[in-house]
């Protein structure tokens, strides 16, 4: 099981939602972030050609628009997992020991922080803060936020999660 | 008039209970503020109002709200577009309290914005809602749709002839599109680097128009001074405080939260009463007390009240008043490490101080940690201290970052001396 490195260019329907997007965008430039983030909700990640395709389609340079798809946390340019993990490193979950979950997320599916797990399934990213320290350890897993995460938490995501 | 609440921010956010809709909302006195002033009240004087109430930018930076609105030149004197955007970016490590504002009371902030952008004459607005604020971006935008079938948003408001549009614009990650300006170049589409002030957004912000840029917290008070007046809003306050805060402890205490308080609250009540104090077996050494960003306060100074000129005078911050403690089982120079780490890796990288001189202070922390400190790195990290002070760089990002470094060198000399002469860190 490898994952998807290449990606058919953009189709009608996408086409039409980032020119959308422009029509109500003041600025074409406005909707860059936006037209990343909704290519990249369909295909999880912006590959080369697509970026490029989206920056035509904005009328922006090529290189503008990776400047911005790079700066962004949540703007992915390489492959990911079916699971993104972002797995706060932020002091309050350093405190209550985000290093021991990470330690357990190599033990378990073999990834450090940045790498792709062989089977594709998950991803691991840290991130800053998710403002939810009163329950720290916190991470999300895709969109949904966990509170207070401990190995079993981890343990029932892996152990739960499907093969993409 | 109903009585006015003590605890305006947060009446309508109960623990286990579904927010409030529209209905609810409005049931519980809400959009009753908009109803009486909209069309009836001069922008201009709700402007006062605010100014008069003392309400203090709550983001982190503590700037008196109505003097920057003040700033602002007037729809007559400066025709054109004029925005009103809502920093809704909570970032700052160890900070929760926007996200309670923004998922437990969403009408709340919609409130606070239409009075706002009426007092600012401005007829668009923008919520720069952090990406990972997913369930916040959802109830935003639905409280927003039930505000517009309401008549509440849109043209000629409740037959004001004020109009006004708000817009959600969810981010793509990244610490530094917190800071203001930043925050304007993400909104643009461009990568969000601080721009040179002046001019101020005020004067030149978004697309170059008048701008004024507010925090969650600071907004969601807007309803209550326009309702309740200013002379009530400063009576919530004690021990010289205006209002009330979110304050917020974290860490190793027995009931980690967030907690709306009288500005003035002290430390040792927030941690010791609200908190719960310190779990069993920890002992508190020091905290930092609003966010990564301030700088030590060491455990012998928790009876001094927050407020933004007490922790100025105690060499630190008030910050987002949410306050990080540190415990006696954790090494602080892996606690300045990890914070340091942060930063380093959150600098935009546009001056060269913040870009290049964040990641050597980490590497040399780090290094310490690790048991190959030399003696001479504690000179180096006090030159950084300097280096990447206040005025060296666009924003105040390296400053800030070098708030707990500074104080950390002052409060925890022993512990680094310790670390480089015995190789070794105790904790580890």
């Amino acid at each position: 099981m490898s994952i998807v490195e290449t990606q058919p260019p953009l189709d009608p329907a996408e086409r039409t939602e980032i020119r959308n997007l422009l029509r109500h965008s003041p600025t074409a430039r406005a909707a860059a972030i936006d037209a990343l983030k909704l290519v990249q909700q369909r295909r999880r990640y912006i590959a080369d050609d697509i970026l490029t395709e989206i920056a035509h389609l904005l009328g922006l340079p090529v290189a503008e628009l990776d400047g911005i798809a790079t700066f962004y946390n949540l703007i992915y340019r390489k492959p990911v997992g079916q699971t993104v993990i972002l797995l706060c490193d932020s002091i309050t979950c350093w405190i209550t020991g985000r290093d021991h979950l990470a330690q357990h997320i190599e033990r378990r599916i073999g990834i450090k922080p940045g790498e792709t797990s062989t089977d594709g399934r998950f991803t691991l990213l840290p991130i800053v803060c998710l403002g939810h320290c009163d329950h720290a350890p916190a991470m999300m897993a895709n969109d949904v936020l966990h509170g207070d995460v401990d190995p079993a938490t981890l343990d029932a995501m892996f152990d739960t999660t499907p093969l993409p | 008039m109903k009585t006015p609440p003590d605890r305006p921010l947060t009446r309508n956010i109960h623990r286990g209970a579904p927010h409030f809709d529209i209905a609810a909302y409005e049931r519980a006195d809400g959009y009753r503020a908009v109803r009486d002033t909209l069309g009836k009240t001069e922008p201009a004087a709700i402007v006062h109002m605010v100014a008069e109430s003392g309400l203090a930018g709550c983001g982190g930076g503590g700037f008196p709200t109505g003097r920057k609105w003040q700033l602002m030149p007037g729809a007559a004197q400066r025709p054109g577009p004029r925005y009103f955007v809502v920093n809704a970016d909570e970032m700052e490590p160890g900070t929760f309290k926007d996200r309670l504002l923004l998922e437990g009371d969403p009408h709340q902030m919609i409130e606070g914005i239409i009075l706002s952008a009426y007092a600012l004459e401005a007829n668009l607005s923008y919520i720069f809602v952090r990406g990972e604020y997913v369930t916040a971006i959802e109830r935003l935008n639905t409280a927003i749709a039930e505000a517009t079938a309401a008549g509440l948003l849109g043209q000629n408001i409740l037959g004001s002839g004020y109009n006004l549009s708000i817009h959600v614009h969810a981010g793509a990650g990244r610490y530094i599109c917190g800071e203001e300006t930043a925050l304007l170049n993400a909104l643009e589409g461009h990568r969000a680097i601080p721009r040179a002030k002046p001019p101020f957004p005020q004067i030149s912000g978004l697309w170059g128009c008048p701008t004024i840029v507010n925090n969650v917290e600071t907004i969601c008070n807007i309803p209550h001074i326009v309702r309740y007046g200013a002379a009530w809003y400063r009576s919530l306050g004690i021990n010289g405080g205006l209002g009330t805060k979110i304050y917020g402890v974290s860490g190793r205490v027995n009931h980690p939260g967030a907690f709306e308080l009288p500005m003035g609250t002290t430390l040792r009540d927030m941690i010791e009463h609200h908190a719960g104090g310190m779990k069993p077996g920890y002992e508190l050494r020091a905290v930092l007390p609003g966010g990564a960003s301030t700088g030590f306060l060491p455990a012998d100074q928790l009876d001094v009240s927050m407020t933004a000129q007490t922790m100025a005078a105690h060499g630190t911050r008030l910050g987002t008043g949410t306050a990080i403690v540190l415990d006696d089982h954790t090494c602080p120079i892996g606690f300045i490490a990890n914070l340091q780490q942060f930063f380093a890796r959150e600098s935009c990288g546009w001056c060269a101080p913040c870009r290049d001189g964040l990641p050597w202070v980490e590497r040399i922390l780090k290094s310490i940690e690790a048991g190959t400190g030399v003696a001479d790195d504690l000179d180096t990290l006090e030159d950084m201290t300097g280096n990447l002070g206040p005025g060296r760089t666009f924003c105040a990002l390296a400053p800030g970052a070098m708030a707990s470094l500074q104080t950390g060198l002052r409060y925890f000399s022993a512990e680094f001396t310790r670390h480089i002469e015995t190789r070794t860190c105790a904790w580890t």
